[in-house]
């Protein structure tokens, strides 16, 4: 698994949990080492261990784990950038969910080693539906819920979300868009902050 | 040939310009219209608002007229931000159409665009992710770069460490030596060998062996310049590295104090360990072409001699065995040279 994937779970526990949790849990996952480089490539064993030992140490199911990963990726000030560039996708909540499909291709413009999960969206009509994404790591559609729900957030749309389980080899994440402008949501401009 | 009203060339070209046959501005994309603010300048000369730099002369229609088709870059007079396009005759005018080219980044920031300010089919927007992603992976290279060269020093710091006493040790000797050498500088070289050391060890264990060393250390850190170079090179076996120091005489007042200093017993754990050292001096200005290898084993050399002597003393390398420098002497230099 690529470095930078590795990199943000562990930000995500370090940011979340603590710089001790991080360390326990890196040790528990017989990492041997503290920190993943984001741009190396990684044993994709190390980021299962990662996150068993994530839920194992914090006493929470893995799939919590993982949803809260998702939020994190999208809502957390340090991964800004992140945000920014999925805000890229466009200009409301029903643009961004099509613009899931173009994300391998998007990140692969900037690493073109990058591991991103293959979406194919299906438009149910009234505002639901269907996006299935292949397993990257089993569990991949709880990132996606949590990733979803800040995206939501960030639009300022009002959106249920489940997992559906798993579709032929890929998890599925059902989306019932209830109100598109339900709030004010988080300003976005193009051109980018501070440079 | 189609026609298109101003609603469907502004979705089409929101920075589109349709003039008239005098130049006059009869359309406008809103895009366009927002980077040059104020009133819509329509019925307005386009010469008045805009320049073109290339191609050169370009002052009226009747110039403008027979470069459709051809690259223009033009000059928004307000601001002086460059744009490019394309003009294209149509039925008594011109239409034109621009661009922000590679200004882009600069403009979406300068004038506040947003998507819609874009044509569905500009890359506009996929350049400027192109442009997030890359600062975003320059700045993962430029954290992985600092910590790799963090890494880097504490690395090298450790290799050309002795993990006991904090000296430097024989790699860093062996790197030190060629380096004077190829600078032309002059050195003293020392080569110390502690005096009854086996005997603390036998006697009073390994830890009282190892708080002597320690102690040594600091002894020898004292007794040299920080300019100097001290390794521990073995067991109980250091060498003194002194740049700019070629006098015999300031040498063997170096070593004497450094005698003197060791020959204070040291406190472990209320035991009186008691040792002292044998010195073997030489210097690079004795020899023609200086080799580490030749002046490492003549100083050495000359410590046997020290030792063989009776210990607790320095002597200078020479190649005819005459005279020796011992405490009971003082500061009585022996230089074969000079004697």
């Amino acid at each position: 698994m690529h470095g930078l994937i590795n990199r943000s779970i562990q930000c995500f526990l370090r940011d979340t949990y603590g710089a001790c949790a991080w360390q326990s849990i890196a040790s528990a996952a017989g990492l041997g080492f503290d920190n993943f480089e984001p741009l190396l490539r990684y044993d994709d064993g190390l980021t299962h261990a990662v996150v068993a030992a994530a839920a194992k140490q914090l006493a929470r199911s893995r799939e919590t784990v993982l949803e809260d990963l998702g939020t994190y990726l999208v809502s957390h000030p340090n991964l800004e950038g992140l945000r920014r560039l999925l805000r890229f996708g466009g200009v409301n909540f029903v643009e961004f969910l099509h613009s899931m499909e173009d994300l391998p291709e998007h990140g692969r413009l900037g690493l073109p080693d990058l591991d991103v999960p293959e979406f194919a969206l299906e438009d149910l009509a009234d505002g639901r539906f269907l996006l299935r994404v292949s397993q990257l790591v089993p569990g991949i559609g709880h990132v996606v819920v949590g990733l979803l729900r800040a995206m939501a957030d960030d639009y300022g749309a009002l959106v249920l979300l489940d997992h559906g389980g798993i579709d032929d080899g890929r998890e599925v994440v059902t989306v019932h868009l209830l109100d598109h402008a339900h709030s004010a949501g988080r300003r976005f401009e193009l051109a980018m902050p501070g440079g | 040939m189609v026609g298109l009203d101003h609603a469907s060339l502004s979705r089409l070209m929101p920075m589109y310009l349709a003039l008239n046959d005098d130049g006059r501005i009869t359309g406008i994309g809103p895009t366009l219209a927002k980077i040059i603010g104020g009133q819509v300048p329509l019925g307005q000369d386009f010469f008045r608002h805009f320049s073109v730099r290339r191609p050169a002369g370009i002052t009226g229609m009747a110039q403008l007229r027979p470069r459709a088709g051809q690259r223009l870059q033009l000059t928004l007079r307000i601001d002086g931000g460059n744009l490019r396009g394309l003009a294209m005759a149509t039925d008594g005018g011109m239409l034109i159409n621009l661009s922000f080219g590679i200004g882009i980044i600069e403009a979406v920031r300068q004038y506040s665009l947003t998507d819609s300010d874009f044509a569905v089919t500009d890359l506009a927007v996929e350049m400027l992710y192109l442009v997030e992603v890359k600062t975003a992976v320059m700045q993962e290279l430029r954290r992985v770069n600092l910590r790799l060269e963090g890494a880097k020093t504490v690395a090298e710091e450790q290799a050309i460490t002795d993990a006991l006493t904090g000296l430097r040790n024989r790699r860093a000797l062996e790197l030190r030596l060629p380096q004077l050498i190829a600078q032309g500088i002059d050195f003293g070289l020392m080569h110390i060998d502690l005096d009854y050391f086996k005997q603390v060890n036998d006697t009073f264990g390994h830890a009282a062996g190892d708080t002597v060393l320690r102690e040594v250390a600091k002894s020898l850190t004292i007794e040299t310049r920080a300019s100097d170079l001290v390794a521990r090179i073995g067991g109980d076996e250091f060498v003194v590295v002194l740049p700019g120091l070629s006098d015999t005489a300031r040498l063997a007042q170096i070593a004497q104090r450094i005698i003197d200093r060791l020959s204070t017993p040291i406190n472990f754990e209320g035991q009186r360990c008691a040792i002292s050292a044998s010195i073997g001096l030489t210097i690079s200005t004795r020899y023609a072409a200086p080799e580490p290898e030749r002046m490492l084993s003549d100083a050495d050399a000359a410590l046997y001699a020290s030792k063989h002597a009776g210990r607790a003393q320095a002597q200078f390398h020479q190649p005819t065995d005459s005279a020796r420098l011992s405490s009971a002497d003082g500061i009585a230099v022996a230089d074969g040279r000079r004697a």
